[in-house]
């Protein structure tokens, strides 16, 4: 048989359909919802008469809409019934979802994972561009848009072309004080956001087999950001460990034999990848973003650019706009930027090992008095074993707010909202304008560099942070 | 959903790269439940400052552009989120198509589930076109999608790209649930396969 890239391999084992020259027509093995975008499908699915073919391979849960604070008192009439919507239309139609009232429930991205619905080798699918985050466990997962949410509803298949690949070769390790925030950051700014427009990124070499799974799925999260639709990391132990017990992975002799099956979802030696890129990981400092699209980032070290360093037409007046509304001039150091905001959470990094990091820079430290800092969990689990391992207390201690689960000011859709103006350290993945608020500042950094950027007030190198 | 052939129209310019869908619907207008009525917030912060008041500066407040159901804007576009609310808001606001040097994937194929047709025109052409609309009031081209082309009363004439099936569902207005289902069998035997512990415990 002819050497196979692991992304073709998953697309081959989906195939339900095929026409010469009409898309393939897959199979969903697990279909996540969410409050924003599937009302509008469900109202088809009944304006057409149709039922969910598999609720039994269906999940839903809010997260956009939500409070993160006094949580079951959303004081936003649309919102609110948004949210009421979703739990209506999951109980017409049968399908399984963890509301607010449930402990599983968080950022879908977060949960899908926690509860072991994430498994490699199947095909995932959410009306949510972020869904590129399960490709940490050698899964095909992607975003798609409410129409597709309601064919993956009625059908249990989307038709979808068949995408090219880019291996994105991470050569060496990272070094001490860099995340897989960093990498990812450093990754779109090298290439651009949308190198890899068309195409599914698979993540080899020895920096991504040394990350941890929380720490791939950073990496995969912001694959969108870079315009891939999905991206993949080969499974290996860390796979195995990670999902080993949990709720929805297979057990005792299912368990074995997954496991077998999951490690022949490699990319076949003499397969060939429809392009290749390479970065070494011991060059990348930490990152953080001047502009108002996730690729317009530079080192800590460095400096908001000088409009010469455009060379593209195109490019140098989309940074004079970004500056203009980013309120800031070309020369001046990072490390004199001073913020009024941190937002730590979301899909990109809400996870338990990210509180991890923000706790250990936190320690014995109080936020800066300019600023207001909030810490929203990536899901209701992630704050319980949070406080279990009393990090709450070093976060309240400092003076930051410590919130319930939600997207909360990754996008700003509940009352979480940056104030125009105001200036944030975001562990988000977007610095799109207005995405955090109208006239909102977005920096995006890693959950260390944020949270040292709300002790000092303004950013810093966390490599040379002294830690207590 | 409305077929798509041809249409001739004025063309509105928006003249900036890597326009991304929070731009063009932005989250607070997310919230409601209706497929309808989100072409009054296209492009929002943009469209109206701060009090609400229309922003002259931003190219398609000019009255020019006021019936124009052709949009030509920079490379990306459609960036960022999957929300099918920015092909709906563009929708509703009139444009039916919208030329670009590349757009972003989900957004791309969520033009095609609405009846927009999203053409890919290289930069040299989208320049072209720039130039041509801000200095003629009356400008305007023809896009054909059965042909895949398209032209201008100046002369210009250039072909561009359209998947053949895609082509076919945008010219015929095809729903592609019903496609799909007519592949029921195939649905039916292929998820005689799929393991037991697929099935979602809460």
């Amino acid at each position: 048989m002819k050497p196979r890239t692991m992304f073709e391999k998953i697309w081959d084992n989906h195939i339900v359909h095929q026409e010469e020259g009409s898309p393939s027509l897959l199979y969903i093995d697990l279909h996540l919802v969410n409050e924003v975008t599937s009302p509008q499908a469900f109202e088809g699915l009944r304006l057409a008469g149709r039922k969910v073919r598999r609720p039994d391979l269906t999940f839903a849960t809010t997260d956009h809409n939500v409070p993160t604070k006094d949580r079951f008192n959303i004081t936003d009439p649309i919102a609110k019934q948004q949210v009421d919507t979703l739990i209506q239309n999951c109980k017409e139609f049968g399908v399984p979802i963890a509301d607010l009232h449930s402990p599983d429930q968080g950022i879908v991205h977060v949960i899908g994972p926690e509860l072991g619905l994430t498994l490699p080798g199947k095909i995932i699918v959410c009306g949510d561009s972020h869904t590129s985050t399960h490709g940490a466990f050698g899964t095909l997962a992607f975003g798609i848009g409410t129409s597709e949410v309601e064919h993956v509803l009625a059908t249990q298949c989307l038709q979808q072309s068949r995408l090219k690949t880019i291996q994105v070769n991470v050569n060496g390790e990272l070094s001490f004080g860099i995340t897989a925030k960093d990498l990812i950051l450093a990754i779109i700014a090298k290439f651009g956001t949308d190198f890899a427009t068309g195409y599914v990124i698979e993540y080899t070499g020895e920096a991504i087999r040394k990350l941890t799974m929380e720490e791939r799925m950073t990496v995969c999260n912001m694959t969108i950001e870079g315009g891939a639709r999905a991206g993949l990391i080969e499974t290996d132990e860390t796979t195995f460990r990670y999902l080993e017990g949990r709720r929805n992975s297979p057990k005792g002799e299912n368990w074995t034999r997954a496991v077998e099956e999951w490690k022949q979802l490699f990319t076949d030696p003499g397969a060939t990848y429809d392009l290749t890129v390479e970065i070494d990981a011991y060059e990348i400092a930490p990152q953080i973003t001047w502009g108002t699209s996730p690729g317009m980032g530079t080192d800590i070290t460095k400096a908001v650019p000088q409009l010469e360093d455009f060379k593209i037409v195109n490019e140098q007046r989309a940074a004079v706009a970004a500056l203009k509304y980013m309120g800031l001039t070309p020369g001046t150091p990072m490390k004199e930027i001073k913020i009024n905001r941190v937002f730590i959470g979301s899909c990109t990094n809400g996870r338990i090992e990210d509180l991890r990091e923000v706790a250990k820079v936190a320690k014995g430290y109080k936020v800066a008095s300019a600023v207001n800092a909030i810490i929203v969990p990536g899901s209701q689990a992630v704050k319980k074993q949070a406080e279990e391992e009393g990090l709450h207390e070093i976060f309240l201690e400092a003076g930051f707010e410590w919130r319930d689960a939600g997207c909360s000011m990754c996008l700003g859709m509940n009352s979480d909202e940056v104030l125009p103006g105001e200036r944030c350290a975001s562990t988000s993945n977007r610095n799109f304008e207005g995405r955090q608020g109208r006239g909102a500042r977005t920096h995006l950094v890693s959950p260390a560099m944020a949270a040292a950027a709300a002790v000092i007030g303004y950013f810093t190198d966390v490599r040379n942070w002294k830690f207590n | 959903m409305e077929p798509f052939k041809r249409l001739t129209s004025k063309v509105s310019p928006l003249d900036r790269v890597n326009v991304d869908t929070d731009a063009i619907i932005p989250k607070q207008f997310l919230k409601r439940i209706e497929r309808s009525g989100f072409g009054e917030f296209l492009f929002y912060d943009w469209r109206y400052n701060g009090n609400g008041q229309l922003n002259a500066d931003f190219a398609l407040n000019n009255p020019q552009y006021a019936n124009s159901n052709i949009l030509v804007t920079r490379s990306n576009f459609g960036c960022g989120s999957s929300r099918e609310h920015a092909p709906w808001a563009l929708l509703d606001y009139g444009f039916k198509v919208i030329i670009a040097p590349s757009f972003a994937d989900i957004f791309y194929n969520n033009c095609f589930k609405n009846g927009i047709l999203p053409v890919i025109l290289s930069e040299e052409y989208v320049e072209k076109l720039f130039q041509s609309t801000y200095t003629d009031a009356d400008y305007q081209i023809a896009v054909d999608l059965v042909s895949q082309t398209v032209t201008d009363n100046l002369g210009l004439n250039v072909s561009f790209e359209a998947n053949s099936y895609r082509k076919e569902c945008l010219l015929e207005g095809l729903d592609d649930i019903s496609i799909s289902l007519e592949h029921l069998l195939k649905i039916d035997d292929y998820e005689n396969n799929i393991p037991d512990y697929y099935r979602v415990k809460v």
